[in-house]
């Protein structure tokens, strides 16, 4: 192992301890924020905008994403679009569970009430 | 060994990915964990945007406790990165005291988890009780399982499995980085897990 090699190393462990030190704050921060009692919008924007800094610091750095080949930027480019539809039809199925009517779940108001009125039918057939 | 059949690019990169084969198939295999830790997350979001009110985890979760297990698992990522540092730098000393701390920092995780559960069950708090606790019980629960599959992997690779070092200790020195990556990614998630639960206000 030569010393260039051996030298780089330790400047990624100065890197690591820098890490560890924002990641404490980072924790810290987080939990003190939410003693401020911003709002609930406020309230979560500012939770999750530390928890996603600190999430990059570990992607980053901890997992050498700051530095690593391309085909790995590109399963997590595709993971990324996998998981954003994912979520994006899970959130969608809201407005037919709120009973809105609304959105591309929805169900015709018309509709639910034959069908109500079907089951009902079969329940009591006399 | 003689007649075994040797998996190719375990030490050395593969001229078309530029990577050795294991490590990209733990960042596939992380890809297939992020779409199950979404799909939770997704979860969370449509069952809380759904429901009139929703509960103030910092009430009735213990918040102190929570925010030192978030410090014991940062301090095990740290411990586990510098396990991998360490046999880059040729001390297999120093990778065994690393990876030690790295497993006791996932036990010292999963003890004060432990006396969480003990604490909510003791109050009446079940994954029945709520929605919220259904969610908690099985976010946490998941992420505790994914602690414990870590902790396994990394005793072995402590233990039984470090005595690859002295045949082959390139391949070796990889299998920390992968088993570091999963390692890393589960504190990640723990990272989200941490303020969507205990901290996030309730309406």
């Amino acid at each position: 192992m030569s010393d260039t090699h051996h030298e780089d190393i330790q400047s990624h462990v100065k890197t690591y301890i820098m890490v560890f030190a924002a990641l404490a704050v980072g924790t810290i921060v987080t939990v003190l924020a939410s003693n401020l009692h911003l709002g609930i919008i406020l309230g979560i924007i500012v939770a999750l905008l530390i928890a996603t800094v600190k999430s990059s610091l570990v992607a980053g750095f901890f997992m050498h994403l700051v530095a690593e080949r391309k085909v790995i930027y590109w399963v997590l480019a595709l993971t990324a679009t996998f998981v954003v539809a994912m979520a994006a039809l899970i959130m969608l199925s809201h407005e037919d569970q709120q009973g809105k009517q609304q959105g591309i779940f929805a169900v015709p108001a018309a509709r639910v009430q034959v069908q109500h009125e079907e089951k009902s039918t079969n329940a009591h057939p006399e | 060994m003689s007649g075994a059949i040797e998996i190719p690019y375990n030490s050395t990169e593969r001229p078309d990915t530029g990577l050795y084969n294991a490590k990209l198939g733990v960042w596939l295999f992380l890809a297939s964990e992020v779409m199950l830790f979404g799909a939770l997350f997704s979860t969370y979001v449509l069952l809380r945007t759904g429901s009139e009110t929703w509960e103030h985890g910092a009430e009735f979760l213990n918040v102190p406790l929570a925010t030192i297990n978030t410090l014991v698992l940062i301090i095990s990522s740290v411990t586990m990165v510098m396990s991998w540092a360490s046999l880059k730098m040729g001390s297999l000393g120093k990778y065994k005291l690393y990876m030690g701390s790295t497993i006791l920092c996932g036990a010292i995780f999963l003890v004060i988890k432990g006396f969480e559960y003990a604490h909510k069950f003791e109050t009446g708090l079940f994954p029945s009780t709520s929605t919220f606790m259904a969610l908690y019980f099985t976010m946490t629960g998941l992420h505790g399982l994914h602690v414990i599959g870590g902790m396994i992997v990394n005793s072995y690779l402590w233990g039984p499995g470090r005595k690859m070092w002295k045949t082959d200790p390139q391949r070796f020195t990889n299998r920390i980085e992968v088993a570091g990556l999963y390692w890393h990614f589960v504190d990640l998630v723990w990272i989200f897990l941490f303020p969507t639960l205990y901290l996030l206000p309730g309406k």
